[in-house]
């Protein structure tokens, strides 16, 4: 088979598999005719009722709004730690083990403490659980990032005297860049199942909030709605977020190397 | 691509550590430093509670924390929820390698497999598994059948996409050789695609291991199925906060236990890849 009719039919495959997917979705919702498994034409109505955009302001925002401020205080904090740590293996050996131990914690055991510690359930201790869990993937990839590091490029900067501030400006950060940039990948990812799980936890709103909520009312239709709503953002943040990336790393030579594009 | 962040922080040669430099600790102090910054923040903990800056009925000192974890490991109940945790973090990730691994080298093989599922996984794949607990609550319930399948949905996706990766990777000139020396099908995944993908593999095994765990305390926690996680939520609903934080401590345990030996594993069913065998020298 020629190369052209082997292709095209692989972009129908691309297509036509999720549409089959999704019209088998709905057969089976149907003829099972369960209270469980609502068919998707009803959840899809009941996503446009609440979200499209009622409820949006309600619980959408309030989550979104969380996700953004945990994320980024992790992300500032991930990189002002991660250089220090990276740079010197004093401070290495004195940071490893309590990074080592914490990113190691399932974060459901912190939820509870951190409503004790902090005696709230509102927006600071969710801020601060969905940040203290997002930070560990931007402080290792900094880490990691200022290590490898090619030598000579800071000491031939050193031996200029370059004062130390504008060598990390110029060179560490630029260089650890990518690695950086990766490690703000896993934690953007990181903070939506945070940001859920907390809401999910204990709150009086968010989209964590309304899964619970319709739980407890075993109300399945909204239910599915927020499911394919935090489906939804979980995959919009990713795609929002490769695309800042392509432009903010569009200078950097090995990602354009590994991107076919 | 997306998997770089994990993909890097898998398999990243070390670096050599440089012979000579000037403000490199020595050996001694390769262990002791760790050791003293332990100390130092139990030290800070203990003080932070004495002093009163938090109150001690919000954050236990330390020296109490430890004895109620220390009382608890006397129980047999602690060790029972410490091993209904353990079975659904290891029954999660079993059923997820059972699936990812397989279902990865299929469609990481074929082009038109990989490209006929990729917009569905591409979707399926950042949706965080929380979103199931209530519908695994009101379908399944509050049993072991929740807890596994939490777990292993979550595990295998990360395993999925890394298999996939690492099947794709493999170098096609190799492919070729064999099969123009006529080797079968099934030798060629045994002999050329399988060890190609394996560091691959065994790097989305550790993610996997990592996310199983915490599904699993996720599922004990959220709700009830029986392990540490619900024993930390029976400490919090009768505002028993030196169980809580000892409870805590205990999950962090199980974290980097789980996560050394996988690391451990890692190492030894890869003994003889370079990334691997750089690390003794």
């Amino acid at each position: 088979m020629s190369r052209r009719v082997y292709s095209s039919i692989a972009v129908g495959a691309e297509i036509l598999v999720p549409l089959l997917i999704l019209a088998l979705w709905q057969l089976w919702t149907v003829q099972a005719d369960s209270d469980h498994f609502p068919r998707l034409s009803t959840i899809l109505v009941e996503f446009k009722d609440m979200w499209l955009f009622s409820e949006f302001s309600t619980h959408v925002v309030p989550s979104l709004v969380r996700i953004s401020l945990g994320f980024g205080i992790a992300v500032v904090a991930g990189i002002a730690l991660g250089i220090p740590i990276g740079l010197s293996e004093w401070t290495r050996k004195l940071a490893m083990p309590h990074i080592e131990y914490w990113r190691a914690m399932p974060p459901p055991a912190l939820l509870p403490i951190s409503i004790v510690l902090l005696h709230d359930i509102g927006d600071k201790q969710k801020v601060a659980f969905i940040a203290f869990f997002c930070l560990f993937p931007v402080l290792l990839n900094t880490i990691d990032g200022v290590r490898s590091i090619d030598r000579t490029l800071v000491d031939t900067a050193r031996s200029y005297r370059i004062p130390r501030r504008e060598r990390i400006r110029r060179i560490v950060l630029p260089a650890a860049l990518p690695q950086i940039v990766a490690g703000m990948r896993t934690s953007l990812a990181l903070a939506v199942i945070m940001m859920v799980l907390a809401e999910y936890f204990s709150s009086t709103s968010g989209v964590g909030y309304v899964l619970l909520i319709s739980k407890n009312t075993f109300e399945m239709g909204p239910m599915w709605a927020a499911i394919l709503l935090i489906g939804l953002l979980g995959y919009v943040l990713n795609l929002a977020f490769l695309l800042a990336e392509r432009r903010a790393l569009a200078w950097h030579r090995g990602w354009r190397a590994s991107t076919p594009l | 691509m997306v998997v770089r962040g994990e993909v890097a922080r898998g398999t990243t040669v070390p670096e050599k550590a440089p012979a000579a430099r000037t403000n490199r600790p020595s050996r001694a102090a390769d262990i002791l430093v760790p050791v003293l910054s332990i100390l130092g923040a139990l030290v800070l903990w203990e003080a932070v509670s004495r002093a009163g800056l938090i109150s001690t009925n919000d954050l236990p000192s330390m020296t109490t924390t430890m004895q109620e974890l220390w009382s608890m490991m006397q129980t047999a109940t602690f060790w029972k929820d410490f091993a209904y945790t353990v079975r659904g973090w290891a029954l999660g990730l079993l059923i997820a390698t059972v699936l990812a691994v397989p279902i990865g080298i299929v469609l990481g093989s074929s082009e038109l497999a990989g490209r006929a599922f990729r917009v569905p996984i591409e979707f399926l794949r950042p949706i965080p598994s929380a979103v199931l607990i209530p519908l695994l609550f009101l379908t399944l319930g509050t049993s072991l059948k929740s807890e596994v399948f939490l777990a292993a949905f979550g595990a295998f996706w990360p395993l999925l996409v890394q298999t996939i990766y690492g099947v794709r990777d493999v170098d096609p000139i190799a492919l070729d050789t064999a099969r123009c020396f006529g080797v079968g099908r099934l030798e060629r995944l045994r002999r050329i695609t399988l060890p190609s993908a394996l560091p691959y593999i065994m790097t989305g095994v550790r993610i996997s291991s990592t996310v199983s765990l915490i599904l699993a305390f996720t599922a004990e926690l959220f709700m009830g199925t029986p392990g540490l996680g619900q024993a930390m939520n029976y400490a919090q609903a009768y505002g028993l906060n030196d169980q809580l934080y000892a409870l805590a401590i205990a999950a962090g345990f199980l974290g980097l236990a789980v996560h050394f030996a996988m690391t451990a594993l890692e190492r030894r069913v890869l003994h003889w890849h370079p990334s691997q065998r750089l690390e003794a020298v």
